[in-house]
């Protein structure tokens, strides 16, 4: 079974509910998705260039029904990114909200939405498994995209499913774009369950969004850091929504006190939370923290999901078998993605990973079998939830024309600026903010005199720190 | 400081904008007043008056002019 070909067995349970309060039934889904997809042959390419609302969701399911291949596209690209993803893919279909991209008539259409032949309409060769393609980490950054097999996604949607023990009458409203892998897994796990998506682009700032949920009954959501800082803003322990029975946390390590915090909240009220750790190269989930752990464990990311295994190894290749003792983290199992595509020519490439992936991750594991995260092998930060990598953003700045170097802490990037005025140093964070699709709070521009290096030449990023925080 | 200028402050910093755009300015009217944008607005506001605001006045506050209705709420008249 899996959340995209049987969802007819749902017939006329409610799958998607709008922003507007309308709802969808299975039965309207899978129509829908069908719908969508008459016009594209399978083993096309296509850039579903989504948000969440029923046109976006219905036709992800009918592209994989008919075993095309969608690339997730965030809408608020720029066109910069737009025009490279474009190029370097050759998709042969676009679907879209109409507007988004010019072009005078459509194939198909689905309400606000339409589906564009492009003049691409060779199709490329492609390995049989490829499913869909996700950009990095929902880092709009590069051009790099994730390929995920039908099994990664059924598998990973099953295990989140069973772990979770998501029920039919779950309402999950979305919190997270659905071009980024963990907002995907939460509609994914939902629909294979016959529950229901409460599909908004209202953010939690919103009043609407709020409203949405009490009216509608959302029994559960998911967040990245932020949310829960933003959770924590907005009095999240003195809200009342009874409906609310459990909630998620991805994407970045929860710092211990945030997480002592809202397990005690939660404890409170009675809503079930689960911290969870995974990547984009792992379909979206690798761990997760037993609700009845988020206290005595806070901090922990907890134990691998059902069908998936852990294991750490030293800087000596050899696996670490006592506890407490920081290795990099090896995860395997059937979410395992294929490997990275960088353009159309890789998407035959085939499995590259055998099921193993080095996770980049520096964990320890305690005695009861727990795994915390520690630190990163390689230099990347996560901003709100999106994995940026450090050497790339310097490669864009550098490119632009900036002497820097970058470095920092998840959600707040420094970019050390040689010679810097202040008109520079806001056109540097402009720049990045814009190239990444983050928002502009995320970075701190900082102005120094030379870039600290070694006698090797390489930049000493803890001398950095010290001289200029 | 005047309670003006407190206030026109926190959104200058929060979306990096000059006193000109000020007026009329909205949620999701510029791609710095964003769902981050916005929580970084109410920190700086909440820190710069000494205030906790409540849930509602915080999704309520949509635009540059209805804040100054709610940081009235706050005895804070702008």
């Amino acid at each position: 079974m899996d959340f995209y070909n049987d969802i007819e067995r749902y017939g006329s349970r409610i799958a998607v509910i709008t922003d507007s309060g309308k709802s969808y039934s299975y039965k309207e889904l899978a129509e829908a998705a069908d719908a969508s997809a008459v016009a594209v042959p399978p083993r096309s390419l296509v850039f579903l260039v989504c948000e969440n609302c029923f046109e976006s969701i219905a036709a992800y399911i009918g592209f994989l029904r008919k075993r095309a291949v969608p690339v997730l596209v965030n809408p608020k690209i720029d066109d910069e990114m737009k025009s490279v993803l474009l190029e370097k893919y050759r998709p042969q279909y676009i679907f879209c909200p109409s507007g988004w991209i010019k072009c005078d008539d459509s194939v198909f259409r689905l309400n606000d939405h339409v589906l564009i032949a492009t003049e691409n309409a060779e199709l490329h060769p492609m390995d049989a498994e490829l499913a869909v393609m996700i950009t990095t980490s929902g880092s709009t950054g590069s051009p790099k995209l994730v390929m995920q097999s039908y099994k990664n996604i059924s598998s990973n949607a099953g295990s989140i499913a069973e772990y979770l023990e998501i029920r039919s009458d779950d309402r999950a409203i979305t919190t997270m774009p659905m071009s980024y892998t963990y907002g995907l897994s939460i509609i994914q796990s939902h629909l294979l369950m016959g529950a229901a998506v409460i599909a908004t682009e209202k953010t939690l700032m919103d009043k609407g969004f709020w409203s949405l949920m009490k009216e509608q009954g959302a029994t559960t959501f998911g967040g990245v850091p932020y949310i829960y800082e933003m959770l924590k803003r907005l009095r999240f322990g003195r809200m009342d929504i009874p409906s609310l029975r459990y909630i998620t946390q991805a994407g970045g390590k929860l710092s211990r006190e945030l997480a002592l915090e809202f397990s005690e909240i939660c404890r409170d009220k009675g809503i079930k939370l689960i911290v969870m750790y995974g990547q984009t190269e792992a379909t979206a989930r690798m761990a997760y923290l037993p609700w009845e752990y988020a206290f005595s464990k806070a901090g922990s990311m907890g134990i691998p999901i059902p069908g998936g295994r852990m294991r750490l190894i030293g800087d000596d290749g050899a696996e670490i078998t006592q506890p407490d003792i920081v290795g990099e983290l090896i995860y395997e199992g059937e979410n395992v993605t294929l490997g990275y595509a960088l353009s159309w020519s890789d998407l035959a490439n085939g499995d590259s990973r055998n099921g193993i992936l080095y996770t980049g991750d520096m964990a320890k594991r305690d005695a009861d079998g727990f795994y915390t995260i520690v630190g990163r092998k390689k230099r990347f930060l996560k901003l709100f939830g999106n994995r940026v990598n450090l050497d790339e953003a310097e490669a864009m700045l550098n490119k632009e024309g900036y002497k820097c170097v970058c470095a920092g802490r998840d959600d707040l990037m420094k970019i050390y600026i040689e010679q810097c005025d202040a008109a520079a140093s806001k056109n540097a964070t402009e720049y990045i903010s814009g190239r990444l699709g983050l928002h502009h709070s995320a970075f701190k521009t900082i102005a120094i005199d030379t870039i600290p290096r070694s006698e090797s030449g390489k930049v000493m990023y803890s001398k950095l720190e010290e001289l200029y925080g | 400081m005047t309670n003006l200028e407190i206030y026109n402050n926190a959104f200058k910093e929060a979306f990096e904008v000059d006193e000109a755009q000020l007026a009329g300015l909205e949620y999701q009217g510029i791609a710095a007043w964003d769902s981050v944008g916005h929580m970084n607005l109410i920190a700086l506001l909440e820190d710069a008056f000494d205030i906790m605001m409540d849930t509602d006045d915080i999704i309520d506050l949509s635009s540059y002019e209805k804040g100054k209705e709610i940081m009235a709420k706050y005895e804070k008249n702008i």
